[in-house]
């Protein structure tokens, strides 16, 4: 190739813009082969494919995130959009009402308590532990979470995406497994532990499970940031 | 498109300023999920807001159905902690693992536990 001229895209915000678009659709396109294998999240192929390109091509992080920043912004609007659903089914929520409460206290102090406790079974710094706290929560409130509790929030920010892929992975082959058939109990599971990249799995598996799945996003976010600091 | 995502951008920034009153430990999209649910409930009857209406529903079922690529940008920070990953990449890994599966089958558990205490799986 020229090197002037990829010298003069690889800085602009297009090329990773266009770059990151093409990548999740080939992603998601590959993962429609096969849609019953979870391995092939279409989220952890584009990450992979994006940072492999990156580090071989020596670009800075800085130089990515100025195009893929408009993605990320959509983020914020994106959690918005998760009330539509929760508008359309509000008599299906308002049946669940007393299960759903149930399972956010218990899963919410499960999740920060069982993180907490791996970090100081493996011997993290008390910084890196607090930038673990909140990993299950969305990445914006997580990262909020991590800077008040003098953690790192960039790190916090990658722990996140690597919990969400993670409960995307095992969600459906775990509870197949244990023979839940209920898939707003499964939905919220998914949600409470893996935030939006759990309710983007849930959405391609069944609609009500995607609702509940954002739901327990909404509600984990809140509850995580009053009690993490019990664990701390 | 345009209306769909206005509403959307308008219903966050509303949430914002509440989060920034409420001390900001609640996020503002969140708050901004929970006020378009209840406004679009209270004014699920009215004629005039009927196009409004229909062009939110469609803009939020395009930008759910493409969700995962949000989580794209964020995702690709890890490069930066390469040396993290390097030295205790196992440990990061077996903390997320455990902490992930327990989660999943605690709360899993609760609900469905919690709903048949509560009659709720009567009909089945």
């Amino acid at each position: 190739m020229n090197n002037a001229l990829w010298v003069y895209l690889a800085t602009s915000p297009l090329l990773w813009l266009a770059g990151t678009l093409v990548v999740w659709l080939a992603a998601t396109a590959m993962a429609g082969l096969r849609p019953g294998n979870p391995l092939l999240n279409p989220i952890m192929l584009t990450i992979a494919l994006i940072a492999a390109v990156l580090c071989f091509a020596g670009i800075e992080y800085k130089t990515y995130f100025e195009g893929a920043q408009f993605i990320h912004f959509l983020l914020g609007p994106a959690t918005v959009a998760l009330g539509i659903p929760l508008y359309e089914k509000l008599s299906l929520v308002k049946s669940n009402l007393v299960p759903m409460l149930a399972a956010l206290v218990v899963g919410s102090l499960t999740a920060v308590g069982a993180t907490v406790f791996f970090a100081h079974l493996f011997g993290f710094s008390p910084s890196v532990v607090a930038s673990l706290a909140p990993k299950s929560t969305t990445a914006a409130v997580a990262m909020a979470i991590s800077s008040g509790l003098q953690g790192d929030p960039a790190l916090t920010a990658a722990v996140v995406v690597l919990t969400g892929i993670c409960g995307a992975i095992i969600v459906t082959p775990m509870m197949n497994a244990m023979r839940i058939k209920d898939y707003s109990a499964r939905g919220f599971a998914v949600g409470l532990a893996s935030h939006g990249i759990g309710t983007a799995r849930a959405y391609s598996v069944d609609p009500v499970a995607g609702l509940f799945s954002g739901i327990a996003m909404g509600l984990n976010a809140v509850l995580t940031s009053l009690i993490v600091h019990l664990f701390l | 498109m345009l209306v769909g995502i206005t509403i959307l951008l308008v219903f966050q920034l509303i949430g914002e300023v509440t989060a920034y009153f409420l001390g900001g430990f609640v996020p503002g999209p969140v708050i901004g999920m929970a006020m378009i649910a209840v406004v679009l409930t209270l004014t699920g009857g009215v004629k005039m807001l009927e196009p409004a209406h229909r062009q939110t529903l469609e803009t939020s079922r395009s930008i759910l159905a493409n969700l995962g690529i949000l989580f794209v940008p964020a995702g690709v920070g890890i490069i930066q902690h390469l040396d993290l990953i390097r030295d205790r990449g196992f440990a990061l890994l077996a903390i997320v693992l455990l902490s992930t599966v327990i989660t999943l089958a605690v709360t899993v558990w609760v609900f469905i536990l919690v709903k048949r205490l509560s009659g709720g799986y009567a009909d089945e």
